[in-house]
């Protein structure tokens, strides 16, 4: 059968088995939106800003591990989403973006709204094209979500000019697509598994440190069954929480920049290192030279080759899903003869636990003013520590890091590589509409909420009841930190003058506002909030303003050189 | 130290920004950078020159061969291989200069393709360093105009890049 373009961009959506597309019309894409609102397979959720569409439908995907979809118009909508596409690009979550173009032949003529949108769009998505013929757009949208969701996830922009919407030919959606220059590797090297399992059990302090790549591949259950064989320490990204669980006792919390003493300790001083899914960020190692200093034996796993080898030299590395890999590598360490050195392994667990003993995030529960790692503390026993947790960024996206214990993956959804402030509300709309019985809640600050404040709007109109749990310090506070440690304490316009009233706020958009000034009240009003569980409330915290994230490894520092609370 | 990478990549719009844009992103420098149809139509042939520490020349071949378009990658540089530029370089040659043009041509195996009174336009191929050498022996002063197509290159022997 004959169909039009927009025809065929919503036959090819619900073809995929799509259920929401975030996003926000305009003249380019008014074909698609008329065939969006003939049927009602694929749902459109109208956000209140494109970056909210693109967050959202990368809150979606998190929560989900289905791929999320936002559709935008030309030239503004298009430059609207780019924050949001940069933020999936650097956190490697797949998704689509459908974009509206001029026609055809106005391309190049700096006709009304376009802009050059695979040219902007080209250093932030995985992949992008332009569809300049109807009669490629099926075969474009399955190779969109082929590329998208498999080797290493990532963006995937697809941008129609407006007459490819209307013209028409014969839709078939293929069933697959071979591309010939696209065949990322799934199944590691055996050989290379065999070495990597001599290596840890030859090893005499060994370290697992795991990534993003676990909640990405699905493989956490194989993660966990594995150090628990091993009965080796285990440490997370920030983007790997709740890849491990977080409450247990072999989960050495979170290392890197605001990681735990212990983490970043047996990071540095391991002999066998055991990496997984992560890449070796900067904010992760501190200084790679300070961090090659110490010999260790390095296994690498991992689905992009360029990831591997890239910031730290790698002993063994390993090319495949994660998921593959670690069933390999269980299958031949049950199959082997040897063991661990438990000796060597309890005089190792012996030292780690002398660093914890640290108890390197402590801070002043006496005080009597709001701390906000007590009210992350109180979110984690009032939901239970089941609810999933969407960020801003700052400081409050580091305690929540730090104190809300994930024991599952794609319960923290976070910008952890471009560090995007604005992403935390429209995020946990996506992850609320990929789970509608979960309790989803959104760790912000004043600031970081400010910057898409106006999704209040579209979660009035989806009712979403999203609980905002607002860390209000009156600072950036991150910037404010970093000024207060490096720059004499001078607070160069990182004070946040003239904030909205929050509570009248929520209330204007149609929501529940409270605000909490003592201590004795987070935990009450955190278990009202929870109990109204159809409404958005918006819990304003007026926090410590002075309190910092600690430990901290300031950028360029080795890993090990770490400002702790006490040293103040 | 120099690398010569050569790339095969289909060839469609927008393929070259990918890898340009890529080189820039990156940070990776381009020394020359070529590119045409091979003798299949639908794959186009790239000659990158660039150069980089073994990290770095190890992490342009990674990401070059995470482009979607690029079928493959190879560094010339790691086995014996040929590289060639030409060069079209228009000179004055008047009076005594003009003799001594020519010697110089011959010498250099050049060959000269368009001619006037006053003005001879020398064609030469090789490798970038006699290209260089040409130009430093001949009195600069002599000079109105060179260009040159950057290296292309391919690998000697058995060695072959292709889909
Ligand atoms: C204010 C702020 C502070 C921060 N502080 C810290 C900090 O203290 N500690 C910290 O850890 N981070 C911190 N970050 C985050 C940091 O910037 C990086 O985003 C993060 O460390 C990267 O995590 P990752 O290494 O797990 O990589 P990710 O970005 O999650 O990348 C995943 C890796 O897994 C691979 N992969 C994906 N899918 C698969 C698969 N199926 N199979 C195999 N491999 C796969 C990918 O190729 C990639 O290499 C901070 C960010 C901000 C904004
Ligand atoms: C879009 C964007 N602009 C600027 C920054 C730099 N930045 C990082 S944290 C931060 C302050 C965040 O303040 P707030 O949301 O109040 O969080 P707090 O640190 O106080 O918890 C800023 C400005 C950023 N990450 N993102
Ligand atoms: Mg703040």
């Amino acid at each position: 059968m004959e169909l039009t373009g927009a025809e065929i961009v919503v036959q090819s959506l619900a073809a995929e088995g799509v259920e929401f597309v975030f996003g926000y019309p305009g003249g380019s894409v008014l074909h698609i939106y008329d065939e969006l609102f003939k049927q009602d397979k694929v749902k459109h959720v109208l956000v209140r800003h494109e970056q909210g569409a693109a967050h959202a439908a990368d809150g979606y995907s998190r929560a989900s591990r289905k791929v999320g979809v936002c559709l935008v118009t030309s030239g503004p909508g298009v430059t609207n989403a780019v924050t949001g596409i940069a933020t999936a690009y650097m956190d490697s979550i797949p998704m689509i973006i459908i974009t509206g173009q001029v026609p055809t032949h106005a391309i190049g003529l700096d006709a009304f709204q376009e802009v050059d949108t695979v040219g902007i769009t080209r250093p932030c998505v995985k992949h992008n094209f332009l569809v300049k013929d109807v009669r490629d757009l099926a075969v474009t949208m399955k190779k969109a979500f082929h590329i998208a969701t498999t080797g290493r996830p990532g963006p995937v922009l697809v941008d129609i000019p407006k007459d490819v919407t209307a013209d028409r030919c014969e839709f078939v959606y293929p069933e697959r697509v071979e591309i010939r220059t696209y065949q990322p590797v799934v199944r590691g090297h055996s050989g290379q598994i065999r070495k990597a399992l001599e290596l840890l059990l030859e090893a005499k302090r060994p370290m697992i440190y795991t990534g993003g790549g676990i909640v990405l591949a699905d493989a956490s259950n194989e993660l966990t069954r594995l150090v628990h064989k091993l009965g080796f320490p285990c440490t997370n990204t920030l983007m790997g929480l709740g890849g491990f669980p977080g409450t247990d006792p072999q989960f050495v919390g979170m290392l890197g920049m605001h990681g735990t003493y212990e983490a970043n300790m047996a990071m540095q001083h391991c002999d066998v290192l055991l990496a997984i899914g992560a890449r070796f960020d900067d904010r992760v190692i501190g200084d790679p030279r300070d961090f090659a200093r110490f010999s260790r034996r390095i296994i690498h796993i991992d689905v992009d080759p360029s990831s591997i080898s890239k910031r730290v030299r790698v002993d063994v590395p390993i090319v495949g899903d994660v998921r593959e890999v670690l069933l390999e590598l269980t299958a031949q360490l049950e199959a082997h003869a040897g063991a661990v050195d438990k000796p060597a392994l309890d005089a190792w667990w012996t030292q780690i636990n002398e660093w914890r003993g640290r108890d390197c995030l402590r801070y002043d529960r006496a005080a009597t003013i709001i701390k906000p790692q007590f009210v992350v503390e109180k979110l984690w026993e009032v939901t239970g520590g089941d609810a999933i947790v969407t960020s801003d960024v700052g400081q409050h996206q580091m305690w929540a890091a730090q104190f809300y214990k994930f024991d599952k993956p794609r319960r923290w959804i976070n910008s952890g590589g471009l560090g995007t402030m604005g992403f935390g509300l429209p995020s946990a709309m996506g992850a609320f509409m990929a789970n509608p019985e979960a309790t989803v809640a959104c760790v912000t600050g004043e600031a970081s909420i400010q910057m898409c404040i106006q999704e209040l709007s579209t979660c009035k109109q989806y009712h979403l009841p999203i609980k905002i749990i607002n860390l209000n310090n009156r600072y950036m506070g991150m910037v404010r930190q970093w000024q207060e440690f490096f720059h004499g304490n001078r607070y160069a316009e990182s004070y946040m003058d003239a904030l909205p009233d929050f509570v009248r706020l929520a209330e204007a958009y149609g929501h529940v506002g409270l605000r909490i000034e003592n201590p004795s009240d987070v935990e009450p009003a955190l278990r009202e909030a929870f109990a109204r569980r159809d409404q958005l409330v918006f819990l304003d915290f007026l926090t410590d303003a002075t309190e910092n994230v600690y430990p901290m490894v300031a950028g360029g520092k080795g890993l090990t050189d770490m400002i702790l609370a006490e040293d103040l | 130290m120099q690398h010569i990478i050569s790339i095969l990549l289909e060839n469609e719009a927008g393929a070259l920004s990918r890898v340009a844009g890529l080189f820039s992103a990156r940070a990776y420098n381009i020394e020359s950078l070529t590119v045409a149809p091979t003798e299949d139509p639908l794959v186009s042939r790239m000659t990158i020159v660039t150069s980089g520490s073994a990290d770095v020349i190890e992490q342009i071949t990674k990401q070059l061969n995470k482009l979607i378009e690029v079928v493959k990658v190879v560094d010339l540089c790691e086995a014996g291989h040929l590289a060639r530029e030409l060069m079209l370089i228009k000179v004055k040659a008047t009076g005594a200069a003009r003799d001594e043009m020519k010697r110089m041509a011959d010498i250099f195996r050049g060959r000269i393709v368009d001619v006037t009174d006053a003005i001879y336009v020398i064609e030469l191929t090789g490798d970038g360093a006699k290209l260089d050498a040409f130009i430093e022996a001949i009195d600069a002063s002599l000079i109105l105009e060179t260009v040159r197509t950057g290296v292309c290159g391919i690998a000697r022997g058995e060695r072959v890049l292709r889909v």
